[in-house]
């Protein structure tokens, strides 16, 4: 009996669980410990039906100290049937999201790339509007899972806007797939989607609006540089991080500065006028036109890649004068903190928003580290969002 | 049809420019004959309206489409037709056509497209199209850029005595903008423009009805900075009036969250602190004008991303309820609001009607100013279900209509 009480206690301060939480969990009756002690009887099933919860809990949950970022159980560690947005998300759920990425970058690392987790399942990558590096990630990860992943192009110009968009979308769930995952140029179009269809949906990018895979993955990135270090890094609390480009047209910018934030870091946003959005400061991140003030004290500087179209005189006066003002050179590299570490989604315009020799630092340049963890990001949300549908215990 | 049987409304309360008061209306012959103190006589349809208000029937000023099902819900017995119609209003031929469109029991007062084709460049036949039945000129859903063209515009609406309707829009600082510049329109990654955009063309529009000596009616004012200037102008004496639609009094930028295509409009919704100036200028006069800016939009223009839909809301059957709810909280009284709905609407276009007038037109709703009533897109009468304020429990209902004399049933 007293043995009992112990192994409750011990088990109670393992999981840092209160007693009545404990007497709720295990029989359904808040009160049941302080009962217990003041000498309440209990039956042999009782006890042994008691010990089981705990052996089980164990088994589940792992002890705190051991994790110091602890999830809750199943489903409600990410109870999102959809990602469409860093905004919609908790941070748990991100810490969830990256921790669950760690063990795919592992196997990235292997010869051998093949998890057979999502066999069976098909993925389509419905992208109406062109890219290349995000749909090669998304493809990568879907195949290294083991999933039947299909690509759909679908241009602008040939996919008409209007009810098309809807009715491409009742047409690819019609063919049943298990996830989908969207780009399309216009702000709000992946939710759109997600109303209509019955599966999960990833967004790869909506508009200006969000690219949440992105913003993962540039934390993912980030934490793993810190560590290589031999920080810490739970989570980016005391970071400053300067994002200089075009914000007003950006997604990437939108998402990270979301992700970023969420896990403690201070963020700040810096461009010329006409391309920061107006409203950032109520956002919570400090606004700068001038990088170099904006880059002093900056533990980490992630330069964003300035469309062609946008450098002709509408809204910058040319390439030359935005390197000049806003490129990320070496020189300009020193003013931030002494080790910054330099962040940039691709595709670079080497020479305007940022020169080759920042690029290609070794032990400063995280870029192509982001590229790889995109990989295993996406991974980490294929396998998360599709649980449900696979009947994962606990997510089903 | 004409009114056949003389009728007297009694046991009601009259909304005139004094403010309410206890009476009746008879009319006879498509006419009001008498109000305020009156008598059924025999023979007469007597109607008991049980305590409700007797206003004239509702002056739509603006809309984009005869609906007139949503427009009899709304108690709406005259609409002002925007131009922007397929096609557009720039010829006297379709607005003849048009103005005869909705008789007899809705009056179309066609607003002549101010250009060809609305493109902003040459003068349509503006003086043809008055004498075809046409009320007013209007710029349609854009401003026009060239101010040369705008102040030869107000120059030759003057000299006809035809009201200058403009959309005061700065269509260069507007761009394809969606939203108003602000947090929520940078938090969903929508192009914006600044509320200044509107500013920017209120001040030009009053600078050339002042060199024109035009009667200037901006249809939309929703912003502060704009209303200010519309204030300043009318201290000094100008012709200029003023509108606004509901949502700008009902809403803000934050109704667009989830990217909710019916908060679409154009101009679009601005912030918390516009909202309140607005409110703030219907209270002090400011604003002369609410209207619906009924623009029933089916799915194939609004089930689309946010950017990517058309703008404009299903209005008219909302339009006195929406209104109403400035009463209840205060800001105006119900004299005041038939006045923005009706009188001044009416005035602009210079018809006889959205009075209670002896000799008018009986154009006459009976209103239940506190009928509750839930906004339910699955039951509107409108041709499109568009509307931002769906499933939104509201209060005040026309109860029975009659234009010219006639009862409007169904």
């Amino acid at each position: 009996m007293q043995d009992l009480l112990h192994e409750i206690e011990k088990f109670c301060l393992r999981h840092d669980m209160s007693e009545t939480r404990f007497g709720e969990l295990a029989m359904n009756d808040k009160p049941f410990v302080s009962q217990l002690k003041s000498g309440r009887d209990l039956r042999s099933s009782t006890a042994t039906k008691l010990r089981e919860f705990m052996a089980e809990y164990d088994a589940r949950e792992p002890a705190k100290g051991a994790n110091p970022n602890r999830y809750p159980a199943g489903r409600l560690a990410f109870p999102h049937r959809d990602l469409l947005g860093i905004a919609q998300l908790e941070r748990h759920e991100i810490l969830y999201l990256l921790d669950e990425a760690e063990p795919w970058i592992e196997l990235n690392r292997q010869s051998s790339k093949h998890a057979d987790l999502l066999s069976g399942l098909t993925i389509i990558n419905a992208f109406f509007e062109n890219s290349t590096r995000t749909l090669l990630s998304f493809e990568i990860a879907g195949k290294r899972l083991g999933a039947d992943v299909v690509n759909m192009h679908a241009a602008q110009s040939s996919v008409k806007k209007g009810e098309t968009l809807i009715d491409t979308a009742i047409t690819l769930n019609a063919m049943r797939p298990d996830a989908i995952v969207i780009r399309h140029a216009s702000s709000g179009a992946t939710q759109l989607i997600a109303d209509k269809v019955d599966c999960p949906v990833l967004n790869a990018g909506d508009g200006q609006h969000e690219h949440p895979t992105q913003g993962l993955l540039d934390s993912l990135a980030l934490r793993h540089a810190l560590r290589a270090r031999g920080e810490k890094a739970d989570d980016f609390t005391g970071l400053t991080i300067t994002i200089c480009g075009d914000i007003l047209h950006s997604r990437v910018a939108r998402s990270t500065l979301l992700c970023l934030q969420a896990l403690g870091a201070s963020v700040r946003l810096c461009a010329p006028p006409a391309l920061m959005p107006v409203g950032v400061e109520a956002m919570g991140v400090e606004p700068f036109h001038d990088f170099d003030a904006a880059l002093s004290g900056s533990d980490v500087v992630m330069m964003l890649r300035l469309q062609t179209e946008r450098m002709e005189g509408q809204f910058i006066p040319s390439p030359r004068e935005y390197h000049h003002l806003y490129g990320l050179t070496k020189e300009r590299l020193t003013r931030a903190a002494p080790d910054a570490l330099v962040m940039h989604p691709g595709p670079m315009n080497r020479g305007v928003e940022i020169d080759s020799d920042v690029a290609d630092m070794l032990d400063r340049s995280i870029i192509t580290r982001q590229v790889e963890m995109g990989v295993a990001i996406r991974m980490a949300c294929l396998d998360i969002l599709t649980r449900s549908a696979r009947k994962v215990e606990g997510w089903a | 049809m004409k009114q056949q049987t003389p009728t007297t409304i009694t046991n009601g309360r009259l909304v005139t420019a004094q403010g309410v008061t206890k009476g009746g209306i008879r009319f006879a012959g498509g006419v009001i004959e008498a109000a305020g103190d009156v008598a059924p006589r025999d023979g007469d349809e007597v109607v008991d309206a049980k305590s409700r208000l007797i206003a004239p029937g509702l002056v739509d000023f603006g809309v984009f489409a005869i609906d007139k099902p949503a427009f009899h819900f709304g108690g709406i017995t005259r609409a002002a037709l925007m131009p922007d119609q397929s096609p557009p209003l720039d010829l006297p031929s379709r607005v003849s056509y048009i103005a005869k469109s909705g008789k007899p029991d809705l009056w179309v007062h066609p607003l002549a497209a101010a250009t060809r084709e609305l493109a902003g460049r040459e003068l349509a036949e503006i003086g043809l199209m008055k004498e075809a039945g046409a009320r007013g000129v209007a710029t349609g859903r854009r401003w026009i850029a060239d101010s040369g063209v705008m102040l030869r515009l107000m120059q030759y609406a003057a000299m006809l005595d035809l009201v200058v309707v403009s959309h005061a829009e700065d269509g260069g600082l507007a761009g394809d903008a969606v939203a108003t510049a602000g947090e929520m329109a940078t938090r969903l990654g929508l192009p914006s423009a600044p509320a200044q955009a509107e500013a920017l063309a209120v001040a030009r529009d009053i600078a050339l009805a002042e060199l024109s000596g035009a009667r200037l009616h901006l249809r939309q004012v929703t912003t502060a900075a704009a209303l200010d200037l519309v204030r300043a102008a009318k201290q000094r004496g100008m012709a200029v009036t003023a509108g606004v639609t509901p949502a700008h009094f009902m809403l803000s930028d934050l109704a667009t969250a989830e990217f909710r295509t019916f908060a679409r409009l154009s101009p679009p919704l601005r912030s918390e602190a516009d909202r309140q100036a607005v409110i703030e200028a219907i209270a002090d006069g400011t604003i002369d004008v609410i209207a619906s800016g009924h623009d029933p939009r089916g799915p194939e223009d609004k089930r689309l991303p946010f950017a990517d839909a058309e703008p404009g809301m299903a209005g008219a059957e909302t339009l006195l309820a929406m209104t109403l709810n400035l009463v209840r909280d205060g800001a105006i009284d119900v004299a005041r609001a038939i006045e923005l709905l009706a009188a001044n609407p009416a005035r602009l276009l210079g018809v006889e009607a959205g009075v209670l007038r002896e000799g008018y037109e009986a154009d006459i709703a009976l209103i239940d100013p506190d009928k509750p009533w839930i906004v339910d897109t699955a039951k509107m009468a409108a041709s499109a279900r568009n509307t931002p304020f769906d499933g939104q429990p509201t209060q005040g209902r026309a109860t029975a209509l009659w234009k010219g004399g006639v009862r409007i049933t169904g």
